[in-house]
């Protein structure tokens, strides 16, 4: 099983005929994913893989039935993408465009939020439920089908912990890359939400960092409703207050965000956390 | 980006917000002008992007231009060390001076992000003047926070609550409700990260102004912001940070002397720690960014290699946009070039690692390449 996306997902790229949305839909479907089309405004009526390029998200979801997209918009131009998506009807949106302004994004996610659809990211790796989907960035071959459920704000950072994974035999169900900005779409708590309901997810690892609230939130949905066990890594214990460290998120602003009570609070809401990154694999391998 | 509080004046000025009547001096005499012209009594402030500027000397009273005069010429072309200006301190270039005020009231306002909520909020306080950390600490309850829907803006009754909060009726009520209005309107058109007035005072006429000014810009706005970008001032930041930004890196200077490059923040921070829990100490953050090409690897590569405090370098890249074959080639190009003497450390994984690894084996160079994180961690700590 997996959440937000399975094998039927018909995959709409955003971005298609740009280097990156050209370099990873290849990767997408590489992987297996169905992607059906892609959207580059002024270039509709070529063709990209093989795939159709649309001028508009509504005439390609008109004619190849798309109901989930993928974003690798410049930053500029993103925030349109999103909405465009949304107002065509696309229920899933996961942007992976990084260095969208936080004003974009605060009036992007009610708009979509208006329109019915989900947005996952922006400045996120996107998702995968390895064997059946991916809209995201990952690699491929860190990758493999199973049960271990996997949440985090960052990229690379989970490609780490995935890799682990796969090491110890252990395939994922979905890895879900909330991204790193400020304003996001989805939430820790919203993907937890889902990974509880999902019964082909058996325990889940949620990578966090230092900085913001969203673990806690999480955290407190996990005490109060989670049924499976949460395992937890958070990066940025040693670093300076006060600076940011690359993600608009992660800055430790003052005393009360400090990493060891984030970690402290994630522990009394029943999550075993992982001091040592290197040993989150072999952590849940002993708890499944 | 930072600006200086003379430059955030002028903007407040713009939108309608009510500032002291100031100029700005780089010479002592300038400043014994400016107090002649404003005097009497006038206040002479450091500029320099820190905060903590009052309570380490940095803004002091002068009731004669000759005052003026003497205090401008001990701030400027000194470094003024404040709580976060780190040992070093910053070299004041410039001063603001200003005509002094009687103070009845101290008041706190700001207009910043809301992140749980993807709002902006209002903040503001009647117990301006101290530091608003510890007011939000210790009496949470004298802090309203309004958010504003970033459709509509804050709108006249939100900002009449929050004037309310502050204790204002009547004519004031309304005055002061027009102030937070184009406090959040500049922060909202000016694409801010946070647009603070602390304090926001209420003179003995019964006059409100803002006494002090902090703008912050969000880098990612800039772009659609040209008349703004002339307000950065380089002699305020790290040279190799600005170095780094031009490259489009996210640079950082730490304090200790093993030099690291990663690709991602997360996986920076992490590959940070697990250098901490090995026994060194990291002497930067480098976040290359999921994008990066060999260019953008060689120009981060150099920046490492030009701290003299390096003794070693760990690279950790996991491969996702960022394809090890291209790190590689940059990490090469760029070694070759500055000619290292220190030891470099590559752990690659991901997309590409294969290739990756096998332009390093055959560049020539002594790379020491880690296949795990824990390979990783245990070589930094051998070559301390």
């Amino acid at each position: 099983m997996s959440i937000y996306v399975n094998a039927e997902t018909r995959v709409l790229v955003q971005g298609i005929t740009g280097s990156e949305g050209m370099f990873h839909t290849g990767e997408m479907l590489a992987c297996g994913t169905r992607v059906v089309a892609g959207v580059t405004p002024g270039k509709g009526g070529g063709t990209a893989h093989g795939l159709p390029v649309y001028d508009s998200v509504r005439e390609a979801r008109e004619n190849t039935g798309a109901n989930a997209s993928i974003i690798f918009v410049p930053a500029a131009m993103a925030a349109d993408a999103a909405m465009e998506a949304a107002d065509a009807g696309i229920p899933l949106i996961v942007c992976i465009t990084e260095g969208i302004p936080v004003r974009d994004m605060t009036r992007v996610i009610p708009y979509v939020r208006s329109r019915g659809s989900l947005l996952i990211g922006p400045n996120c790796p996107g998702l995968i439920s390895p064997g059946q989907a991916k809209l995201g960035i990952m690699p491929n071959r860190i990758h493999r089908p199973g049960r271990i459920g996997v949440v985090s704000r960052s990229g690379t950072l989970t490609y780490e912990v995935v890799d682990q994974l796969t090491r110890e035999g252990l395939g994922q169900s979905s890895c879900v890359g909330i991204g790193g900005d400020p304003v996001i779409g989805q939430s820790f708590a919203d993907v937890m939400k889902r990974f509880n309901d999902d019964p082909g997810t058996d325990l889940v690892v949620m990578i966090g960092e230092i900085g913001g609230s969203a673990e806690q939130e999480a955290a407190a949905f996990v005490r109060d409703h989670f049924r499976k066990p949460v395992v937890s890594f958070i990066a940025g214990r040693t670093a300076p207050p006060g600076r940011r460290m690359g993600h608009a998120g992660a800055i430790v602003s003052g005393r009360s965000d400090t990493t060891e009570e984030k970690l402290a609070f994630l522990r009394a809401c029943g999550i075993t956390c992982v001091d040592d990154l290197a040993a989150v694999g072999s952590v849940v391998k002993k708890m499944v | 980006m930072n600006i200086h509080e003379y430059q955030a004046k002028e903007l407040f000025r713009a939108y309608g917000i009510p500032v002291p009547e100031g100029r700005v001096a780089e010479h002592a005499s300038e400043a014994a002008a400016a107090s002649r012209e404003l005097g009497p009594d006038v206040v002479v402030k450091a500029q320099i992007h820190a905060g903590g500027r009052g309570k380490a000397g940095g803004v002091k009273p002068a009731a004669t231009p000759e005052d003026a005069e003497r205090i401008a010429a001990s701030l400027l072309g000194r470094a003024l060390i404040t709580g976060q200006t780190g040992p070093e301190g910053r070299i004041v270039r410039a001063v603001l001076v200003e005509r002094g005020q009687k103070i009845a009231r101290e008041l706190y306002a700001a207009v910043t992000l809301d992140r749980a909520a993807g709002r902006p909020v209002l903040m503001a306080s009647p117990d301006g003047g101290m530091d608003i950390e510890a007011v939000a600490a210790n009496t949470p309850e004298r802090i309203i926070r309004v958010m504003a829907d970033p459709l509509y803006g804050l709108t006249d009754f939100e900002a009449r609550r929050a004037a309310a909060f502050l204790g204002f009726t009547g004519r004031d009520l309304h005055t002061c409700a027009r102030l937070l209005k184009n406090l959040f309107r500049l922060y909202v058109e000016k694409e801010a990260s946070l647009a603070e007035i602390n304090p926001l005072i209420v003179t003995e006429n019964g006059d409100i102004l803002a006494l002090d000014a902090k703008l912050n810009f969000e880098d990612n706005a800039l772009f659609r912001h040209p008349e703004l970008t002339g307000l950065a001032d380089a002699d305020e930041r790290d040279p190799l940070e600005l170095e780094a930004e031009r490259h489009g890196l996210n640079y950082i200077r730490l304090d200790g002397n093993v030099g690291v490059m990663v690709n991602g923040a997360g996986l920076a921070m992490a590959t940070m720690d697990l250098i901490k829990q090995a026994g060194g100490e990291p002497a930067n953050f480098l976040d290359v960014g999921g994008g990066a090409g060999a260019a953008k690897i060689a120009a981060g590569f150099r920046i490492i290699l030009s701290d003299p405090r390096v003794r070693a370098i760990l690279v950790n890249i996991f491969g996702g946009i960022l394809r090890c074959d291209l790190l590689a080639e940059g990490v090469v190009t760029a070694a070759k070039e500055a000619g290292v003497s220190v030891p470099i450390i590559v752990r690659m994984q991901g997309t590409n690692a294969e290739a990756g690894r096998r332009i390093l084996a055959e560049s020539g160079l002594a790379f020491t390449v880690a296949e795990t994180l824990k390979d990783a961690a245990r070589l930094v700590s051998e070559v301390r």
